[in-house]
């Protein structure tokens, strides 16, 4: 179960059982304008913690602050007791955090089972390796993440000419690959057919539960969003205005008059 | 031992050998006697085109007259698009697979090097026509190579000859940046400067070949305010160079000593902004009267329906010298090819000239004089042919200079 | 002295104006095409040309004559521009990313030729302006009345250019075109009629740009090559699509020319690159350049997918390498020199391949690496006394050191800025060979670097060549599907992903920068041993084009491509010169009808036929429009 907490109450949260993910009074500027501003929340393992908000509301860029895209004005990010604020996206997944696109991004010139084995062998530390024939390295971790996802069938096939549910389910494996203790997904099913939606985040909380992944997600589609999440935090104009679980946020008047438009839009605690 | 194709066959299989035989027997003795010339057709086609038509003007003369040793001479073109390993690529393709008893021709000076180089590893005859570099002959000079034209220094000195006389002390220069425009400017200086210690050198322009500023580059000459000054650009170089100088007045009271540019494939571009009374090596070709001369000149304008350019007479000699060396040597076997070559007289459009035996240069020599305008036209006046071999380094000087000997 | 500075920066503006129309031109026809237009410099040419041929015809001294005859040739320029549009780049849109720069080289030879025979081969001084034949007198010094002229025209057709960008729908269409490309389909406007009246009026402004050249300058037929690379320069400076940017760089390389008169006699060429190359270190994108919306990688298909040889193909290359081998037993001499030749410029054209194909890092200067090669085998040979063994240890490490210093600049751009800083070292270490005389002879190079004698026959350096090449051939192949060659592919295919599975693009980019540098110093030691000799042609512009050349006509998106590629194309330039006096022409012509029928290159169209015939057209990845983000 996820909980938004204080900064206060962050710096006493550290200890065996700790979320995966905390991030604490975050905050970043565009020329003036603060895109994030204040925000503080922590994801447990195993667990879904959805991201929603109106367009603007800060989504994106607080999501670049966490895969580190993007450098914190101020705040804080700890993954699993370790302070990754501020490093490189390739280090933060490293740290072991797994990560989906907006817009898929797989590699074209390569099958299916190849963009698998290309996280693996990066997650295996040989990418500088100039010798051995990289299609026969990890081939049965590959399949075996293929499996996981349902894709296994379509594995020697090019990811340029998948369907876009497939390719979706691609890149979740490929996110998987380095046994991440935190799964970032930016509008996971942006592009889907309802159905296709339904399904790949069945998939994933099943596989987030199993391995007891924390997973933080955004997404505009609010039936995805209340089937799925095991909470919700809601920005709007940078700042965190509610958290809670899916029917506490429903009902939330603040979040209402957000996605309504009905006046009273300067929420907060 | 070395490994070739030879021994390597004889010990692998006699089948083979026999297949690959034709290759290795030198058809010798009844055929046409065959000269590779290397050329830079497409890249320097002003020069080389005239120089081609009088080629081919001496060819069909001489084949005419029977050709030499009792053969037809025939010649094989290749053109190196001004890349010296591209002439390297021909030297070996026309020495194994068109059986060429010589070599030829070179209008770069580094292709013409690259080629003299060739020619020293695998001892065939290199008769250079027109690469101008002193390296050719001397620093570089070897067995093998041979060459035609008066070089840099002989044309350097010239024109020292004559700016010497001048009352001009303060001196500008302007050269191409490559080698022929680096060392045409050494050799003035070194030899003015003997020749009338006081002058001095204000000025030095080096323009990348084929790419001058003009304007920007006389501005930086004036801005020297020489009494002379040497010119050494040529082609577009020059017409752009002269074309600005007369705009912005910079040859007004100035003596300019210039390299080449009485050549008509560099004056005659120039049209009526011909520059006036520079003191110019080059070629009269209208003017020049020397039966010689005349003979060569109406035969070219007969056959090609076009007056000879300086290109013309180059490769006229070129193949003159050839055919009067095979008749001396009375064989196409390299060595003695280039014994004969040593001290060859031969009979050139400019007279009779020699390929001397110190350091294989010819005393083939040039025309100076002053640059005018007649009838819309730049035209040499005054002019005086300049014999070659009165315009080198005494023999024990030229010895020094030629570490091959 | 204060009137010279005046004087000089008064003709460096001069200078910038022509260089400007013509880079404008070249940056409008990139934006909206992204085709990058080698024929550029030749259209300038051909404007010069036809306009002394209509001045000389409409008289000179006649002031309509002589502008009548300027404007119709820039016009008939532009109608010339639209005729190799449409018959040539028309068909090559949906080619891989600088596949059209092949044609447009073809268009470059073929008009070289055709150039010299309908003009011949004597420079043609033109006229000069009616009204502008004299000189006014500017602090101190006369300045031509004609100079003044062009300082005014480069503002004017800015000017111009703007109100058109501005106030037409033509103009918004062109704008929005070079900024987003998939926005102007969407918007349903007519692409080609678009393409080719931006072709037109690109062409019409280098028709015009060399037009006005002719009361300056001798037309002659070495103004297109003369051009085109600093347009070039000029454009990337400037940033790609920026015409204010182009103007801003042609005036900042007009007045460095004319002040490095001044000050470097010597360098002024080499000076622009210079300038060129500290320009792309402090601002990647040029002067006014913006880094580009969406994926800036060209409008081509995605990469398609990269299989490991399958028997049959491995077995065709068994069967070459067995036909190299076995070929000394019965060809003769000029055969053996022939093949030596092209099995060099295999692991040249191999290496290039490797960071272009894999890499997705084109280089418009790998020559350097090739001459750096040569020059460190020469180097050793004449200065340490080296025999050829050593030597040729020792020369690819001067290469690879280059590598890593030219790499790390690289590396940090991406697509044709990356390329023109490649270009731009390049320059740089051709100057240095050419102008370190004492080290390296200048321009008549190095002499006497033959063999030892156990490799002095042709038939053992062929052996030599042979082995070495087919070696580091392999090694290069082995690596691009050993787990760094996957890497790097990964990176290339989409930069984002890879740097969120931990790869680090740039590091794994300068490798491949540094390894193929290192390829090509092999390739480069062993051909100054076989010609004997190495001079800075070798590391010169046409050099790094011919591996260019060879790697797109092979077919960029294969690992056997570059090879055939060389052979292909070595193989038939060598022998279209020694065939014609007009080889430019019918190899430039060759090169167009290949271009036109293997839009993919010769290996990657026979592969994509094998597909289809086997009926797995999937493998073979049709176009999909690239939709990945970044770059």
């Amino acid at each position: 179960m996820s909980v938004v907490m204080t900064p206060s109450q962050v710096a006493t949260a550290v200890d065996a059982s700790a979320p995966v993910l905390v991030v604490r009074d975050l905050q970043k500027s565009f020329g003036g304008v603060r895109a994030v501003d204040g925000v503080s929340f922590s994801v447990e393992a195993g667990t879904m913690l959805a991201l929603i908000g109106p367009n603007g509301a800060g989504k994106t860029t607080c999501f670049n602050m966490l895969n580190g895209q993007l450098k914190p004005d101020k705040g804080e990010v700890v993954l699993a007791g370790r302070p990754i604020t501020g490093i490189k996206p390739r280090a933060v997944w490293r740290m072991g955090v797994g990560r989906t696109f907006q817009i898929t991004a797989t590699f074209t010139s390569m099958t299916v089972r190849e963009n698998i084995q290309m996280a693996l062998i990066s997650h295996a530390g040989e990418i500088f390796s100039p010798f051995g024939r990289a299609r026969d390295k990890y081939r049965e971790a590959a399949d075996a993440l293929l499996g996981q996802v349902g894709m296994e069938s379509q594995a020697d096939r090019a990811c340029g000419v998948l369907a876009y549910g497939d390719l979706k389910r691609v890149e979740l494996a490929v996110a998987l690959a380095n046994q991440p203790k935190l799964l970032l997904m930016d509008e996971p099913t942006a592009g889907m057919a309802p159905r296709e939606r339904i399904e790949l985040m069945a998939l994933t909380a099943e596989i987030a539960a199993a391995k007891g992944i924390a997973v933080l997600f955004t997404e505009h589609d609010m039936d995805v969003v209340f089937t799925h999440s095991d909470s919700v935090i809601v920005l709007d104009r940078g700042r965190l205005i509610a958290h809670g679980t899916a029917e506490q946020v429903r009902h939330d008047p603040n979040v209402r008059a957000v996605y309504l438009g009905s006046g009273a839009t300067s929420g907060g605690h | 031992m070395t490994i070739d194709r030879r021994n390597f066959l004889a010990g692998a299989s006699a089948g083979v050998t026999l297949i690959a035989a034709p290759s290795l027997v030198r058809a010798q003795g009844t055929g046409p006697i065959k000269v590779g010339e290397i050329n830079s057709y497409t890249a320097q086609p002003a020069f080389l085109k005239p120089y081609r038509q009088g080629w081919e003007l001496a060819l069909e003369q001489i084949n005419a007259a029977g050709g030499a040793l009792g053969r037809k001479i025939e010649t094989v073109f290749r053109d190196d698009g001004g890349k010296p390993e591209d002439a390297v690529r021909h030297a070996g393709d026309l020495i194994n697979a068109e059986k060429v008893d010589l070599l030829s021709g070179g209008f770069l000076s580094n292709v013409g090097l690259a080629i003299a180089d060739f020619a020293l590893q695998n001892k065939k005859l290199y008769v250079a026509s027109e690469p101008l570099s002193d390296a050719l002959v001397w620093a570089k000079g070897n067995r093998y190579t041979f060459r035609l034209r008066p070089s840099t220094y002989m044309q350097a000195a010239m024109l020292v000859e004559e700016a010497a006389k001048l009352p001009a002390k303060k001196w500008a220069v302007v050269a191409p940046n490559y080698e022929y425009g680096q060392s045409a400017v050494k050799w003035f200086k070194e030899l003015l400067k003997k020749a009338k210690p006081d002058v001095e050198f204000v000025a030095e322009q080096f323009p990348a070949l084929g790419r001058i500023d003009a304007g920007a580059t006389v501005q930086a000459l004036e801005a020297s305010k020489p009494d002379a000054i040497f010119n050494v650009t040529f082609g577009a170089d020059l017409s752009n160079f002269v074309r600005q100088g007369n705009t912005r007045g910079l040859f007004e009271g100035r003596v300019v000593a210039s390299m080449l540019t009485g050549e008509p494939e560099y004056l005659d571009p120039l049209g009526a902004e011909a520059p006036v009374g520079w003191i110019v090596t080059g070629y009269p070709q209208a003017e020049i009267k020397t039966p010689e001369h005349v003979k060569f000149r109406d035969a070219y304008m007969a056959k090609f329906s076009d007056y000879p350019r300086l290109g013309s007479v180059v490769g006229f000699d070129t193949m003159n010298s050839i055919a009067a060396a095979l008749t001396k040597a009375g064989s196409t076997d390299t060595e003695k090819l280039v014994d004969a070559l040593k001290g060859l007289e031969f009979p050139s459009a400019f007279g009779q000239a020699e390929y001397r035996a110190v350091d294989h240069q010819s005393t083939l020599g040039a025309y100076v004089g002053r640059t005018a305008v007649k009838d819309g036209k730049g035209v040499m006046v005054d002019w005086t042919y300049r014999d070659g071999a009165k315009y080198l380094p005494a023999d024990d000087v030229v010895k020094t200079l030629r570490p091959a000997g | 002295m204060f009137d010279l500075i005046l004087t000089q920066t008064l003709n460096g503006l001069a200078s910038a104006s022509s260089l400007f129309l013509v880079a404008s031109g070249l940056s409008i026809i990139f934006g909206v095409t992204r085709i990058v237009n080698f024929a550029h410099g030749s259209l300038y040419m051909l404007g010069a040309y036809i306009a002394w041929t209509l001045v000389s015809r409409f008289g000179p001294a006649d002031a309509l004559g002589f502008w009548g005859g300027v404007v119709l040739a820039a016009l008939l320029v532009g109608m010339i521009g639209v005729v190799i549009e449409v018959l040539i780049l028309r068909r090559i849109y949906q080619a891989p990313e600088l596949f059209q720069l092949l044609a447009t080289f073809g268009v470059v030879l073929m008009l070289q030729d055709l150039t010299l025979a309908t003009w011949g081969a004597e420079d043609k001084l033109g006229p000069r302006a009616p009204g502008f034949k004299s000189f006014v007198i500017l602090f101190g010094n006369r300045f031509p009345t004609y100079e003044l002229f062009l300082i005014a025209v480069g503002p004017l057709v800015l000017l111009v250019l703007w109100l058109l960008f501005q106030k037409t729908r033509w103009g918004t269409l062109v704008r929005a075109a070079t900024q987003d490309r998939e926005m102007v389909g969407a918007l349903g406007v007519n692409q080609r009629l678009l393409f080719t009246s931006v072709f037109f009026f690109g062409a019409m402004l280098a028709g015009l740009g060399g037009a006005l050249q002719l009361p300056r300058e001798a037309v002659n037929l070495h103004m297109d090559l003369a051009m085109i690379s600093e347009a070039f320069v000029v454009v990337v400076v400037g940033g790609l699509g920026s015409v204010t940017g182009a103007y801003l760089a042609a005036i900042l390389i007009g007045i460095l020319h004319a002040f490095g008169i001044l000050i470097f006699p010597k360098i002024t060429l080499v000076l622009v690159f210079l300038v060129m190359a500290v320009v792309l270190v402090v601002k990647p994108y040029g002067l006014m350049g913006k880094a580009p919306v969406g994926h800036a990688r060209g409008h081509g298909p995605a990469e398609p997918l990269l299989l490991p040889a399958d028997n049959l193909t491995k077995l065709a290359g068994l069967i070459g390498l067995a036909v190299l081998a076995l070929a000394p037993l019965v060809a003769p001499d000029h055969i053996l020199l022939t093949l030596t030749e092209l099995v060099i410029f295999a692991l040249f054209a191999a290496s290039l391949h490797f960071m272009m194909g894999p890499g997705g890092m084109a280089s418009f200067g790998h020559a350097a690496y090739f001459g750096l090669g040569a020059y460190g085998a020469a180097l050793a040979v004449k200065w340490l006394g080296a025999p050829m063994e050593p030597a040729l240890l020792f020369a690819p490490f001067l290469a690879g050191i280059a590598g890593v210093v030219f790499g790390w600049f690289c590396v940090r751009l991406s697509g044709v800025y990356l390329a023109m800083l490649t270009l731009a070292f390049a320059q740089i270490a051709w100057a240095t060979a050419f102008q370190w005389v004492e080290v390296t002879g200048g321009d008549n190079g190095i002499l006497g670097v033959w063999p030892s004698s156990w490799a002095a026959s042709k038939f053992a350096f062929y052996y030599l060549a042979l082995i070495i090449c087919a070696a580091s051939i392999l090694a290069l192949r082995l690596t691009i599907f050993s787990p760094l060659g996957y890497a790097l592919r990964a990176a290339r295919d989409n930069p984002l992903r890879s740097e969120a599975i931990g790869i680090d693009v740039m590091r794994i980019q300068w490798i491949a920068f540094i390894v193929a540098a290192f390829a090509a110093g092999i390739a480069g030691a062993l051909f100054a041993f076989f010609k004997g000799s190495v001079f800075p042609t070798y590391m010169a512009i046409p050099r790094s084009v011919d591996a260019l050349l060879m790697v797109l006509l092979g077919g960029v998106q294969t690992v056997s491509g570059p090879i055939v590629g060389a052979f292909a194309f070595a193989g038939l330039s060598e022998q279209l010169m020694k065939a014609t006096m007009y080889w430019r022409f019918v190899l430039g012509f060759s090169i167009v009808l290949l271009v036109i029928a293997f839009p993919r290159g010769l290996v990657g169209a026979s592969l994509l036929g094998l597909e289809r015939w086997r009926g797995r057209p999937e493998a073979a990845a049709k176009p999909v429009l690239a939709t990945e983000a970044g770059r």
